[in-house]
C-alpha cells in the first residue's frame, strides 16, 4: 500500500513499540499492520482519530506537537484555548486563575475557540437553507470525520458543509485585531491548544484550504499538567490582564455532543464516537436514511470533551462546561476595555474567508485504479478468503484474515503469515520449520518468537 | 466479468439492504465513480425492500464487467397485475404494518427507473415479478 502524502500528528516510536498489536485491533480503517515485531502505519488509511493512541499499553504512539519555547520566537504570543481546555480543570479553579498561570508562562493573550461561533452560526443556517437540495448536510466541525468520510464514504464528501470550523474562523479574527493594532504579521503567534491528534492534521495539512494563520500547535494534556502544577503551588487568585469576553452559553458548549445539532435548522442528528459515526454512514450511503437537514458527527465519544488529549474525565468536563453555560448572563458580564471584541464586529470580513474548497474524495476501498484489475484482485481477494481460516486472530499481523487477503492481492503480504496455513504447509512438507519460524519473526520479531525458547530455568 | 448472487427473505425488513450494501462494497473496492455507485446502490436497495414488503421470497443475480452492471431479481409472490399502474408514482397496495415501517409511499419502482439506465419488469400473478435493471459505467 502505498503511503499518501497527509500529514499526521500520529507518530509510532520504534524504539518504544513492543508489537503487542493492540492499536491494529482497534484502528477502524485498518491502518496499522505489525512488521518486525513493530507496528506500522498506512499513511493514507489513518484519519488521525487517535483510538490507536488511547490503547497503547506503552506509550509508543506519540501525538507530535510544537516545542512549546517555539512560542517565544514570536512578540506577541496568543493562546487560542478551546472551551474544552477550561473544562479540564476542578469547579474551584477559576478561569481567571487558569488564564494567569498561562500569561506567566508565556502567553500575552489568550483568547477562547469558541468566541466565533455566532458568526459560523449565523452563516451556517443561511448555508443550510441555500443548499437544501443536498441531504443531509454534514458538519465540517471534526476534522477526523472530514477525513473519515474522504477514505471510507467518498460518496458523501459532496455533503460536508464547507464551511470552516470555529478554530479557523477565531485565528482569522484574532490575526486581524492584532494587524490593526499595528502589530506586523511576523510578529503575530497564534498558538492552538488542541484536544487531539486530527486538528493538528488539519492544521497543518488543511483539508480544502491552502494556508492557515495558526503558528503552531501545544497539546492540551501537556498545557494542561503545566498550569495545574503552577495553579496548586500558589493560590493566585488576581489576574490584570484583558479578559476575553465569557463564552454564551452555546459557543461553550459548541465542541460538546449535539452543540451544533441542537442550533442547526431543520432535522438535525448528533452522533458521536467513531464507530457509531461509521455505523450510521454506511446506512445513509445505502439511502436508507432519509430526510435529515443535518449531522453533527465527532470521532470521539462525548466529542471533543473526550479528545485523546485531554487528562479529566469526559463526563465531568461535560458536566462542568455545562454549568459554566447555565451560569452564563450576557448583561451582567463586565467587558474590560483591552478585550478582544466580538468577532461579529468582523463578520463581513470573516465571511469573506470563511469558504473551504471542494473536499476531494481519496478512496482507501478501491483495490485499483483501474477497474479491470480492480476486478482481477477481488477475484484474488476471494479465492484466498476461501482458503483462509476467517477467525481474525491476527497472528498474521493483519487486523483481519480480509484485511491479510487484500494485502496479499496487493502483494504486500504472503499467504504463509497465516499460521493456520503454515501448519498445512508443514504438515504436507511444502514449508520446512525453519522456514515458518522465519515467516513468524519477519511478524513479530525476534524476542517473541524465541521467548519459550531462551527463557530458562522455567 | 464478476458474477454475485444474494438471497432475500420476504417480511425480513431487518435485513432488507443487505444485498444492496454488499453490492456497494464490492463496488468501492471496484473503483467505480461514487456518483454512480450511489445510483446503483438506491435502485437495487428499492428493489430488494420490495421484495421484503410484498414477495415470499427472491434471488439477486449480479453480473458486473467494465462497461456495465446487470441485476436481475427474481421473487416468489403475488406478481405485479397491472405493472404500468404500479410504476405510478405514489401508487402503493402496501399494507398498513409495512407503512408503520416507514415504507408504502410509492415512490420505489419510480426511484428504480430513475436510478437506472435500463429496466424491465415482468410478471405473473400468484407466480412471481422479475426485475431487470442495468446501469452502464460510461456515461
Ligand atoms: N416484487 C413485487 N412483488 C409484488 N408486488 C410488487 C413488487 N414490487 C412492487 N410491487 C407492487 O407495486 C407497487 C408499487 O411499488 P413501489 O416500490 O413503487 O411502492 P411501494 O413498495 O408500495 O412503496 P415504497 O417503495 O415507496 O416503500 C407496490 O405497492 C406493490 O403493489
Ligand atoms: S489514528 Fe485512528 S485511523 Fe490512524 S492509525 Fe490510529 S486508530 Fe487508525
Ligand atoms: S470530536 Fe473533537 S476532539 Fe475528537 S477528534 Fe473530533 S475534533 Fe478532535
Ligand atoms: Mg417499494
Amino acid at each position: 500500500m502505498e503511503t499518501g502524502n497527509f500529514h499526521h500528528a500520529l507518530k509510532i516510536r520504534e524504539d518504544l513499540c513492543i508489537g503487542c498489536s493492540h492499536c491494529m485491533n482497534v484502528c477502524p480503517t485498518e491502518a496499522i499492520r505489525v512488521k518486525n515485531g513493530k507496528s506500522v502505519l498506512f499513511g493514507d488509511r489513518c484519519v488521525d482519530c487517535g483510538e490507536c493512541f488511547r490503547v497503547c499499553p506503552v506509550s509508543a504512539i506519540i501525538i507530535d506537537h510544537d516545542d512549546f519555547n517555539y512560542i517565544f520566537d514570536y512578540k506577541y504570543r496568543v493562546a487560542l484555548v478551546p472551551a474544552v481546555f477550561t473544562g479540564q480543570f476542578p469547579e474551584d479553579i477559576s478561569l481567571r486563575q487558569i488564564h494567569s498561570v498561562m500569561l506567566e508562562l508565556g502567553f500575552t493573550h489568550i483568547y477562547e475557540v469558541e468566541n466565533s461561533v455566532d458568526v459560523l452560526s449565523e452563516t451556517l443556517d443561511a448555508y443550510i437553507s441555500k443548499n437544501n437540495e443536498t441531504k443531509p448536510l454534514i458538519s465540517s466541525f471534526c476534522p477526523a470525520i472530514v477525513r473519515l468520510i474522504q477514505v471510507k464514504f467518498p460518496a458523501l464528501v459532496d455533503n460536508i458543509i464547507r464551511l470552516k470550523p470555529p478554530l479557523d474562523i477565531s485565528a482569522h479574527f484574532l490575526k486581524k485585531e492584532l494587524l490593526s493594532k499595528g502589530i506586523p504579521s511576523e510578529e503575530i503567534g497564534i498558538f492552538y491548544v488542541t484536544p487531539c491528534a486530527a486538528k493538528i492534521a488539519a492544521i497543518k495539512d488543511p483539508v480544502g484550504e491552502t494556508n492557515s494563520p495558526i503558528a503552531g500547535v501545544i497539546n492540551m494534556d501537556f498545557l494542561f499538567n503545566k498550569v495545574y502544577r503552577q495553579v496548586k503551588q500558589r493560590n493566585n487568585q488576581s489576574c490584570a490582564i484583558p479578559l476575553s469576553p465569557k463564552l454564551s452559553g452555546k459557543s461553550t458548549c459548541w465542541s460538546l455532543t449535539s452543540g451544533e445539532a441542537s442550533h442547526a435548522k431543520g432535522r438535525c442528528l448528533a452522533i458521536d464516537e467513531i464507530h457509531n459515526v461509521i455505523e450510521f454512514l454506511e446506512r445513509l450511503e445505502n439511502e436508507e436514511i432519509s430526510d435529515i437537514d443535518f449531522l453533527e458527527l465527532r470521532a470521539c465519544d462525548e466529542s471533543c470533551a473526550g479528545g485523546v488529549l485531554t487528562t479529566s474525565n469526559r463526563f465531568l468536563t461535560v458536566e462542568r462546561l455545562r454549568n459554566h453555560a447555565d451560569s452564563y448572563h450576557a448583561k451582567d458580564e463586565p467587558v474590560h476595555p483591552d478585550a478582544f471584541r466580538n468577532p461579529t464586529s468582523e463578520s463581513d470580513y470573516l465571511n469573506e474567508r470563511i469558504f473551504i474548497d471542494e473536499v476531494k474524495p481519496r478512496s482507501i476501498l478501491k483495490l485499483d485504479e483501474n477497474m479491470a484489475e480492480a476486478m482481477r484482485k477481488m477475484e484474488k481477494v476471494n479465492r484466498i478468503m476461501q482458503l483462509l481460516p476467517l477467525v481474525d486472530c491476527g497472528v498474521c499481523g493483519a487486523p483481519s484474515c480480509q484485511a491479510l487477503a487484500q494485502d496479499i492481492a496487493q502483494g504486500e503480504a504472503k499467504i504463509q503469515q497465516c499460521i493456520f496455513i503454515q501448519k498445512i504447509l508443514e504438515q504436507k512438507g511444502e514449508m520446512s520449520l525453519d522456514d515458518s519460524i522465519e515467516v513468524m519473526q519477519g511478524i513479530w520479531g525476534y524476542g517473541k518468537t524465541n521467548k519459550y525458547r531462551d527463557i530458562k530455568g522455567f | 466479468m464478476m458474477h454475485f448472487e444474494f438471497q432475500v427473505e420476504g417480511g425480513n425488513f431487518t435485513k432488507a439492504g443487505a444485498a444492496s450494501s454488499q453490492l456497494k462494497k464490492i463496488l468501492k473496492q471496484l473503483n467505480v465513480d461514487p456518483k454512480i455507485v450511489k445510483r446503483i446502490v438506491v435502485a437495487l436497495y428499492e428493489a430488494e425492500v420490495n421484495i421484503v414488503a410484498h414477495a415470499y421470497k427472491g434471488d439477486i443475480i449480479i453480473d458486473i464487467d467494465t462497461q456495465k452492471i446487470g441485476i436481475k431479481l427474481i421473487d416468489e409472490g403475488p406478481g405485479i397485475p397491472d405493472i404500468e399502474q404500479a410504476m405510478q408514482l405514489g401508487y402503493s397496495t402496501a399494507s398498513p404494518s409495512v407503512r408503520e415501517m416507514g415504507f408504502g409511499a410509492g415512490m420505489g419502482l419510480p426511484n428504480i427507473k430513475n436510478n437506472s439506465d435500463e429496466l424491465r419488469i415482468t410478471s405473473e400473478v400468484n407466480k412471481g415479478t422479475i426485475v431487470e435493471l442495468i446501469t452502464y459505467l460510461n456515461q
